[in-house]
């Protein structure tokens, strides 16, 4: 029989499946990392649908599955999917803000088989977490939340975005974790991703704050062990301060995939900023898209490198990067991630940084994450592009984030 | 976690909870599974730790496993020497332990 596809025979079939039920949220946290024109999606998949994703997908072997958003305890349908999920043998984990949650939901979702439940916190203080997400109540609901899980018996895991305006407060954060009974606790510098990007000047650290903030907590680490205390804690820095790339999502269609609340596959939840077109489980079988789709096949392996990471030792290591971060970086989404220290762009980076440390910015200058504001965009893009064609300008992939950033 | 103490044959230990042991058909081996995360056991591996069920001691597993398999001469430490290991990782909670 005749290979059509040679990339399709290493392939191996997906571990993970990210669930985004609903790009609907009731926060605005800048730092989101959907995608900017998320309003332009809203025809979410029912529940039928969702049940036919997750039996492609455990049929083909993916093992873990999140569900996420958006805020997805918005479905009303969602103990539905993770009964349906937890019996086809899922291992279920909720990603959520923590807002809609009640005491009585949690005990329904553990009954329908819910194992995990990580709850997003913002900020140590109701004012900050309130400037952040735009929410009066959250902070206070997503304590009690906390309690309610923790009480219900589920494994704890709480995540923190961590960014300029709220990294110095690191140590209360963490107190505050220890206080609820938290197992696992990630501190996890936001990615400039979707309105991350956007809003990157005024989120990123300095590195003397990652500096202290990393300081502070190893000094965690060891009050806790001193204690006997048995809560994890994840820090991650940036990509912008590091100087080699990571392996994102394992590779690209190695081991993820994304099916975002309109049914488009995507190999990682950023994916959909790329000048690409993605495949939509409601047209063709997850099985046909994993395996077969041009989207899936365009950058496994290492034939589409670029020269510099094919002669790399690390090319099968960190598979040349993150392509959103290439492409919103370079406009190039081929091109090296520029966090590795051998791209010819990785001074952007630098300057980036250097340039930051002189800004000062506050919570205001962060644009909410709505869907005005997301409408706002794309009418700022279309002008964009009319005003690049009037003028004969090549329209250039980069256009999407320098329009958006001259706002 | 700090403190592992040295392990007795009476030992009983259960999976810690919100992790599961899971075969994976697809993938053709035991997969454990927690929050956000999974690891892929070898045959050994999944082996024991599908006996690790909070009744049986570290003794009656060694003891099940040489029965079944009557070749593995070094079972009775690969078994001691995989729950160290698993119960570092932090996969297992101790339903009893006793001490010398």
């Amino acid at each position: 029989m005749v290979n059509l596809n040679p990339a399709a025979e290493a392939t191996s079939p997906p571990l993970w499946l990210l669930a985004e039920l609903t790009y609907r949220c009731p926060l605005q946290c800048a730092y989101c990392s959907n995608p900017l024109a998320f309003t332009r999606y809203q025809n979410e998949l029912d529940t039928e649908a969702w049940f036919s994703v997750l039996r492609q997908a455990r049929a083909m072997g993916a093992a873990q599955l999140g569900f996420s958003g958006g805020e997805p305890l918005i479905r009303q349908d969602l103990e539905a999917l993770v009964s349906e999920a937890r019996q086809l043998g899922f291992y279920t984990n909720l990603l959520t803000s923590g807002v809609g949650l009640t005491a009585q939901r949690v005990d329904a979702l553990a009954e329908a088989g819910l194992d995990h439940i990580q709850i997003s916190l913002q900020a140590a203080d109701p004012e900050l977490a309130q400037a952040l997400a735009g929410s009066a109540k959250a902070h206070a609901n997503k304590l009690a939340m906390a309690k309610a899980v923790k009480a219900a018996g589920y494994p704890m895991v709480l995540n923190v975005v961590l960014h300029r305006h709220n990294i110095d407060q690191i140590g209360d954060l963490i107190a505050l974790c220890d206080e609820l009974g938290a197992d696992a606790v990630e501190l996890a510098n936001c990615q400039y991703y979707g309105w991350a990007f956007l809003n990157r000047k005024a989120l990123m650290p300095t590195r003397e704050q990652l500096v202290r903030a990393e300081a502070e907590t190893n000094r965690w680490r060891e009050t806790l062990a001193a204690r006997g205390r048995d809560m994890s804690l994840l820090f991650v820095v940036p990509d912008y301060f590091e100087q080699a790339p990571k392996a994102c999502m394992g590779g690209w269609g190695s081991i993820f995939m994304t099916v975002a609340p309109d049914g488009a596959v995507l190999p990682c939840h950023s994916a959909r900023e790329l000048p690409m077109t993605f495949p939509n489980v409601q047209e063709t079988s997850l099985q046909d898209i994993w395996y077969q789709s041009d989207a899936f096949n365009r950058f496994r392996g290492t034939q589409w490198m670029p020269t510099l990471c094919q002669q790399c030792d690390d090319r099968d290591k960190d598979h040349g990067g993150c392509r959103c971060q290439a492409y919103l970086l370079t406009g190039d989404m081929n091109a090296t991630d520029p966090v590795c220290q051998h791209s010819p762009q990785h001074g952007l980076l630098e300057s980036l940084i250097t340039e930051n440390a002189t800004i000062t910015s506050d919570q205001a200058t962060l644009i909410p994450r709505n869907a005005r504001q997301s409408k706002l965009l794309q009418t700022k893009q279309l002008q964009g592009q009319a005003e690049s064609q009037s003028s004969l300008a090549a329209p250039s992939p980069r256009q999407l984030p320098e329009l958006i950033y001259r706002q | 976690m700090s403190q592992q103490l040295a392990m007795s044959h009476h030992d009983i230990y259960q999976l810690r909870r919100g992790w599961r042991l899971q075969w994976e058909a697809i993938q053709g081996c035991h997969v454990i599974l927690y929050p956000e995360g999974m690891v892929k056991l070898s045959a050994t591996a999944g082996a024991i730790l599908e006996q690790v069920d909070g009744h049986q001691t570290i003794g009656d597993i060694t003891a099940i496993l040489q029965q079944r398999y009557p070749g593995a001469e070094t079972l009775a430490d690969d078994v001691v020497q995989f729950i160290d290991e698993a119960r570092s990782n932090g996969w297992l909670a101790v339903k009893e332990v006793h001490c010398g």
